[in-house]
């Protein structure tokens, strides 16, 4: 439980320090999770929202570009899609969809739409292309991500409807549909994480092959080598939530720093 | 036949389902006539603006009068760009605009409101204020200069204008008159009209304002004929056009 704990607790710290910034009008932590800024100095802003703004009138803007190449650094070198799981609202919804889905028994249901794993790369395509026709930041615009953040730290209440419909999504139509399978974001962020150093590791040698870890595993594919062969887990389409470290009960798999060097 | 659980089970997930599509389907047909948007001091033209607003709400955050507001789901207004409403909260036009100074990515362009690199709230250009003679009630002859006054670029950007009143013979007209070369549309009259729907208000300049062709001379203004230097003056009128124009009986 240990990490699902400290990842609830920086996820609503967080969207809490952006709501007291705003409410309060403090400079700790101003804006929210497109741009902010940290103690009215350190701007941070979302790579891939500049990256369509960028793409929506080719100039560079002010120090949103000097944010987001802060932001790309950090999730580059720490953990692969660490947003995904440690910061984004969208997440905490995810798990409670997957928690009513599996409680209810909805997973058993029959399949109405399959999707391919791949299928959020090409909405990421999609929507870069389409900034670049449109003039205009295609997935800003759409973003549910954007809608359920801002109505938290802003206030407001249709927010709670697209909140709702997200849950509904993912408890009802198809398992993790959103965040593993449509959002481009998430696509994005697993792009720049390819060469970050925290990964999972997993020990062969202690695992008893009970398969809890690729149960709770919010994208299993990453989790191929469990129970075969020694080593981390190289994908960087893992959330690098830490659920599998939580889950496993006989020491197999832990947090660990890639060895970039060749053994 | 299905047990209980399953009846249940189908059940809330029809519910859930038919509720969360119910509500992207109002989204959809409940748009509302199109809302006037009026933008911060700075912003770029309305393509530009939303070309390169991140839509971050550091403007909103560091407006110190709370006049700005990111559009939420249902203001219809592209969600989480900055606009403000003068008949709530006008713009108070400070002087170190820090909204502009705030925005992250030049949506809110400092350029567009300085001077010699220095700020100048007043080159702002937010909208245009609009009278309706109509519903002003300085125009049924009684003495309101509530907009006037509220002005901060009072005599430059509303003037009265003194005219007889011809059906008391005795007493003056004091009309506002907006001069859209200093309006910047923060809309502190509009806020400050005391009709029941405000008689005074702010358009988008591109709505308010018209455009006069350049070919009309202003004799009495200097060197208004420079204008007119490299003017192409080969036109050809098609004599045709106008005789049938003569000869339609139109005159």
């Amino acid at each position: 439980m240990k990490y699902l704990l400290l990842r609830r607790i920086t996820q609503i710290s967080i969207l809490t320090l952006f709501l007291v910034s705003n409410l309060y009008g403090l400079k700790i932590l101003q804006g929210n999770l497109s741009s902010s800024m940290i103690f009215g100095t350190i701007p941070l802003s979302d790579p891939f929202a500049v990256l369509q703004l960028f793409l929506a009138s080719f100039t560079l803007a002010g120090s949103a570009a000097l944010g987001a190449l802060i932001v790309v650094l950090i999730y580059a070198l720490i953990a692969p899609r660490a947003f995904c799981a440690w910061v984004c609202p969208v997440n905490m919804i995810t798990d409670f969809a997957r928690f009513v889905r599996v409680k209810f028994g909805y997973d058993k249901d029959k399949k109405v739409v399959v999707f391919s794993k791949s299928f959020r790369y090409y909405i990421l395509a999609f929507v870069l292309f389409m900034s670049v026709v449109m003039q205009t930041p295609a997935f800003e615009g759409v973003s549910f991500i954007g809608i359920i953040q801002r109505g938290i730290i802003y206030g407001g209440t249709l927010w709670i409807f697209v909140a709702f419909g997200v849950f509904a999504i993912d408890a009802f139509v198809g398992d993790r549909l959103i965040c593993s399978k449509l959002c481009p974001l998430g696509a994005f962020y697993a792009t720049i994480g390819k060469f970050a150093f925290i990964r999972v590791e997993h020990d062969s040698q202690n695992c008893t092959k009970c398969m809890k870890c690729k149960v709770i595993c919010p994208e299993s594919q990453v989790l191929g080598i469990i129970g075969k062969e020694s080593g981390l887990i190289t994908s960087s389409e893992c959330i690098s939530c830490g659920r599998c470290v939580d889950v496993c009960g006989d020491d197999a798999l832990k947090f660990s720093i890639r060895n970039l060097r060749r053994k | 036949m299905k047990d209980r659980r399953e009846v249940l089970k189908f059940g809330l997930k029809a519910i859930s389902l038919v509720i969360a599509g119910g509500f992207t389907w109002s989204t959809q047909t409940n748009l509302k006539a199109q809302t006037l948007i009026l933008r911060p001091p700075g912003a770029r033209d309305e393509k530009g603006f939303m070309a390169s607003c991140i839509r971050c709400g550091l403007c909103v955050e560091a407006c110190p009068f709370d006049t700005l507001s990111l559009a939420k789901l249902g203001d219809n207004i592209s969600f989480g760009t900055p606009y403000f409403t003068p008949r709530e909260t006008p713009c108070y036009m400070c002087t170190d605009i820090p909204c502009t100074v705030a925005c992250p990515t030049d949506a809110l362009d400092v350029k567009l409101v300085s001077t010699d690199d220095k700020l100048d709230i007043n080159k702002s250009r937010m909208g245009i204020a609009v009278l309706d003679p109509y519903s002003c009630i300085a125009f049924a002859g009684i003495q309101c200069d509530a907009c006037y006054r509220a002005c901060p670029l009072i005599d430059k950007a509303l003037v009265l204008e003194y005219k007889r009143n011809e059906r008391t013979e005795k007493h003056a007209f004091l009309l506002p008159v907006v001069d859209a070369n200093y309006c910047t549309g923060c809309g502190k009259c509009e806020n400050a009209c005391v009709t029941k729907k405000a008689a005074i208000f702010v358009l988008p300049r591109e709505i308010g304002l018209g455009e006069v062709n350049d070919n009309y001379v202003k004799g009495w203004i200097e060197d208004d004929d420079t204008r007119l230097k490299d003017i192409d003056t080969k036109i050809k009128l098609d004599q045709n056009k106008v005789k049938d124009y003569l000869n339609s009986g139109e005159i």
